[in-house]
């Protein structure tokens, strides 16, 4: 056994899970599907005296379709999203981005709300989230409160979360009209975190301008990154006057915390996340125009 | 940190059994039930030579643990073959396309493809190279595997 010893509870409601959270403190901890989680714990990179197994709460699985946004449980398992043909159909940009995480053995047990509270700036979805301007629901004693993605994440491995709190479900908007959605990242192997990647929305109008666009950066800073300036510089104008290079320049202008590790310099990384912010861009431009 | 009690199905068999909670699934399995054809390499879910199937679905046994295991139904690669030790159409595959060397990942390869074929029972040799993906092999350089995995593909099942 390699974690350190911790006491493990499994509560059936909600309600139960952040009563726990509350009365257990600083040192209880969620465990949803744990595929971050366990091995954080098998290599001691952390350590709770409490676990909170929330797998199998009920209510915090399933995709349902909405109004004008499709809402997904917290507790639904990446290959459950992978599944879903409301997904496909609602969230494009999820549904491509979920291949892209771990492998099918991870996706199995693997979570979104565990990903996004887990908050790993090179992960996929919390960099789809931002891009699409995400709520999350967080319940916790006081109540349910939503919190948009922009404001989620607050540096690496942390979030707005409070202790008690937990993610219940997450609320996509469904993008109409003509619309296109890319995912590009670079990774030394098929299934590990990029050293650089981008999840691109793309929504035109009748004249082929840009209505509205997303691009979540990936493995690019502390935090998944919004792309603002690139996404301001493209509203509104036509989207074939717009050089895919000069987006992902733009993506990666005003980036100040690159991460720089052995698998990469910052510098590389930027270099990498302008390439691929551009082969994002171009692909969605493209699907736009022709739907 | 009090033990807890657990039950769950093991290729077939029903256990009982008080664990830490912080016993993997994968020590469970290897040194509670003795079932040590599950096997370990990283410990922390990047080599996947652990990979059992959890209510039919693959999942590295090294990142559940025993007490999420709970009422469950476990199979693992002892499970696969017939009763009378017979081998599965994967692991025959395996032995006839040289699919191991020294074979430490081969339960977890053997426990891999049977779930990507269950669920795609005609892959294309794309789906099965990301199908394996997920799976690390010191020896073979994979050639064999993808040779195992498209005979089994192919075999009358």
């Amino acid at each position: 056994m390699k974690p350190a010893p911790f006491d493990y509870h499994r509560p059936e409601t909600a309600a139960e899970a952040v009563g726990l959270l509350a009365d257990l403190g600083d040192e209880a901890k969620i465990l949803a599907g744990g595929q971050s989680l366990i091995p954080m714990l098998a290599l001691r990179l952390t350590a709770f005296g409490d676990l909170v197994d929330v797998g199998r709460v009920e209510g915090l699985r399933g995709v349902e379709p909405r109004a004008d946004e499709v809402w997904i449980g917290a507790g639904t398992t990446a290959a459950a999203i992978e599944n879903s043909a409301t997904v496909a159909a609602g969230v494009p940009l999820l549904a491509r981005a979920t291949p892209f995480v771990g492998h099918f053995q991870i996706r199995n047990r693997g979570t979104i709300g565990g990903s996004l509270a887990h908050a790993d700036p090179a992960a996929e979805y919390p960099a789809v989230a931002v891009a699409l301007d995400a709520e999350l629901e967080a319940l916790s004693p006081r109540g349910t409160r939503r919190i948009p993605a922009g404001a989620f994440f607050m540096g690496l491995w942390d979030t707005a979360l409070e202790p008690d709190e937990l993610l219940t479900g997450v609320r996509f908007p469904v993008w109409s009209g003509r619309r296109g959605f890319a995912v590009e990242e670079l990774a030394r192997r098929h299934g590990d975190f990029a050293i650089a990647g981008a999840a691109v929305a793309i929504e035109l109008d009748a004249d082929d301008r840009v209505r509205r666009c997303g691009i979540g950066l990936m493995g690019l800073g502390p935090t998944p990154v919004r792309a603002a300036k690139a996404e301001a510089a493209a509203v509104g104008a036509a989207v074939g006057d717009l050089g895919p290079e000069d987006v992902g320049r733009l993506a990666v202008a005003d980036l100040d915390a690159v991460p720089s590790d052995l698998h990469g310099s910052s510098a590389y990384r930027t270099r990498i996340g302008a390439v691929v912010a551009a082969r994002a861009w171009s692909a969605a431009g493209t699907e736009a125009l022709d739907a | 940190m009090p033990d807890v009690d657990i039950r769950l199905t093991v290729n077939g068999q029903l256990r009982d059994a008080t664990v830490e909670p912080r016993l993997t699934l994968a020590d469970f399995l290897r040194e509670r039930c003795q079932l040590t054809g599950t096997h370990l390499g990283c410990e922390h879910g990047v080599c996947g030579a652990c990979t059992v199937l959890l209510d039919g679905a693959a999942v590295r046994s090294c990142l559940v643990f025993a007490v999420q295991a709970d009422g469950a139904e476990v199979t693992t690669v002892e499970g696969l073959g017939s009763e009378g030790g017979g081998l599965s159409v994967v692991q025959q595959a395996f032995r006839d396309c040289h699919g191991l060397q020294c074979g430490f990942c081969t339960p977890g390869f053997v426990v891999s493809v049977t779930a990507l074929l269950r669920d795609n029972p005609d892959p294309t040799d794309e789906q099965i190279r990301h199908g394996l993906a997920g799976n690390l092999c010191r020896c073979t350089g994979y050639q064999g595997i993808l040779a195992a995995a498209r005979q089994a593909a192919a075999a009358p099942r």
